[in-house]
């Protein structure tokens, strides 16, 4: 009880003394994961629906290895991208190593495979419920596949936060690739693993509920933009 | 088309707002990050060049590695024999020690294995192995454990190589190993800067201290921009000259945690 009260007092002070730099750190953290969700959505709920959709060679062979994707290991995929734009990877030249749009990279190809795992299944349950229906109306599997994703929207919202959860909890690779450097590349679970280094454990847990904290927020908002889309709906 | 002009304006909307702000890549240590000295250090750097660092702190091992890639401009490590390979093989200039600290032996207050005030490296070792009392080790392949590989093989002893139950190497940075060691009241060497500003410490204290052997040197130098041209030369080299200037150097010993000393300096000065 000691250490969590601790904890508790330190993840106040941090609030309350809205520290300048501990807000940097949030927004980073923010502007990274929400950044990498876009991206990952704007490829993995299309990406998703076609397989859903789409009869071809190999499908099954390709659902299986993209619900395997959803477990990729962050430190793993971190390492990927970390050869990819060192210096003297592929992508070197373009100096994205130990920057913010390093991270995002890495965080979208660790959060793609779960957006476009979990929406397919959402779009498959559906084309099985609509498919007659569609396919009567002349749809190809383009448009079906558009009329789906917009159907299903609610649902698909989870699978987008499950994606966002990922990115903003995991530190494996936003540490390889980002480096942790202060006031550049420093982000929320980055901060929590070196204040840890440092044994210094409630500052590190502290923060940890300042990051929880901001993750309940993002939820609560998209739940409430949820909320008033369906009631504009209806 | 429109869904790649997306992704391309928020990676632009994400990287650092001045992109043509100075700065430098230094890949250091871990123990230069989390004692803090980096964080008295570096301000007073930019402040009189306008330069930036930006640390990328690593076991030594890896930043040696990442200064191989080409992936820093600078680096600041620990493990001299290493740092000799390193430019020898051409993948650093300006090789310059830069300051010392030590390393300590820490262990739980009851010591079991009775090596407190003992200050022979070798001998505490030996009877730690004696008493078969666990033992952390980093495990990471950094200057710390290099240093500590190289005091057993001293003292005769390969407890690694001969997978002694009692011997546990974490595979982690300082702090982590220390953690591990308050946790399972085991003995472990740090060096002296990381464990002053370690706040874990639990029943943990320094039982042996003050073997020249156990002295750690610290050394600073340049990516080879030749083997890697985008090497910011001038911005590394003003960071180089600075921290073995007599101001830089004052500045290293100028740093303290509760009245004690972390880094002597010791650059050699040009000339002398």
């Amino acid at each position: 009880m000691g250490d969590l009260g601790q904890a508790g007092s330190a993840a106040i002070q941090l609030i309350l003394g809205a520290d300048v730099r501990l807000w940097s750190i949030v927004a980073l953290s923010l502007k990274v994961s929400l950044a990498a969700t876009v991206i990952a959505a704007a490829i993995g709920l299309p990406l998703g629906a076609l397989v859903a959709l789409k009869d071809f060679p190999g499908r099954n062979l390709a659902i299986v290895v993209l619900n395997a994707c959803m477990g990729l290991p962050p430190v793993v995929v971190g390492l990927v991208v970390y050869l990819l734009l060192s210096r003297a990877g592929p992508l070197g030249p373009l100096g994205l190593l130990f920057t913010p749009g390093a991270m995002i990279v890495a965080q979208t190809l660790l959060i793609l495979p779960i957006i476009a795992a979990v929406s397919r299944q959402i779009v498959a349950d559906a084309w099985g419920e609509y498919r007659e229906q569609l396919t009567s109306l002349g749809a190809g599997s383009v448009q079906a596949a558009a009329t789906l994703l917009y159907d299903c929207r609610f649902s698909l919202m989870t699978a987008i936060l499950a994606g966002f959860g990922r990115a903003a909890a995991e530190v494996g690779a936003v540490l390889v690739v980002g480096g942790n450097i202060d006031g550049v590349t420093r982000v929320m679970t980055t901060s929590i693993a070196l204040e840890t280094s440092k044994g210094d454990l409630p500052q590190a847990l502290g923060l940890g509920f300042v990051l929880m904290a901001i993750v309940l927020a993002v939820n609560a908002a998209a739940l409430a933009l949820r909320n008033a889309a369906a009631r504009q709906g209806a | 088309m429109g869904l790649m002009r997306v992704i391309v304006a928020l990676m632009l909307l994400a990287l650092p707002a001045a992109a043509q702000e100075k700065f430098i890549t230094l890949a250091s240590t871990t123990s230069t990050e989390q004692s803090g000295l980096f964080g008295h250090l570096l301000p007073l750097f930019t402040e009189k060049t306008g330069i930036q660092v930006r640390v990328v702190a690593l076991g030594t091992g890896q930043a040696l590695a990442v200064g191989q890639r080409g992936d820093a401009d600078a680096l600041l490590v620990h493990d001299p024999d290493a740092e000799k390979a390193f430019v020898a093989a051409g993948h650093g200039i300006e090789h310059r020690q830069v300051m010392y600290n030590d390393f300590v032996v820490i262990g739980p207050a009851a010591d079991p294995a009775g090596i407190a005030g003992i200050k022979d490296v070798g001998e505490a070792l030996k009877r730690i192995a004696a008493k078969e009392a666990p033992f952390v080790s980093r495990g990471d392949n950094s200057g710390t454990h290099a240093a500590e590989k190289r005091l057993w093989r001293q003292a005769g002893l390969q407890p690694w190589a001969d997978k002694k139950p009692w011997y546990r190497e974490t595979g982690s940075g300082m702090g982590p190993a220390l953690n591990t060691a308050s946790g399972m009241d085991a003995y472990i060497m740090s060096d002296r800067g990381t464990w002053l500003a370690f706040k874990n410490r639990a029943s943990l204290k320094i039982l042996s201290e003050g073997d020249v052997k156990l002295f750690n040197q610290y050394g600073v130098m340049l990516t080879n921009p030749q083997r890697h041209p985008h090497v910011k030369r001038d911005f590394g080299m003003a960071f180089v000259s600075w921290i073995t200037s007599a101001e830089g150097q004052q500045a290293i010993a100028s740093y303290r945690i509760e009245g004690e000393s972390l880094f002597f300096p010791n650059a050699k000065r040009e000339g002398s």
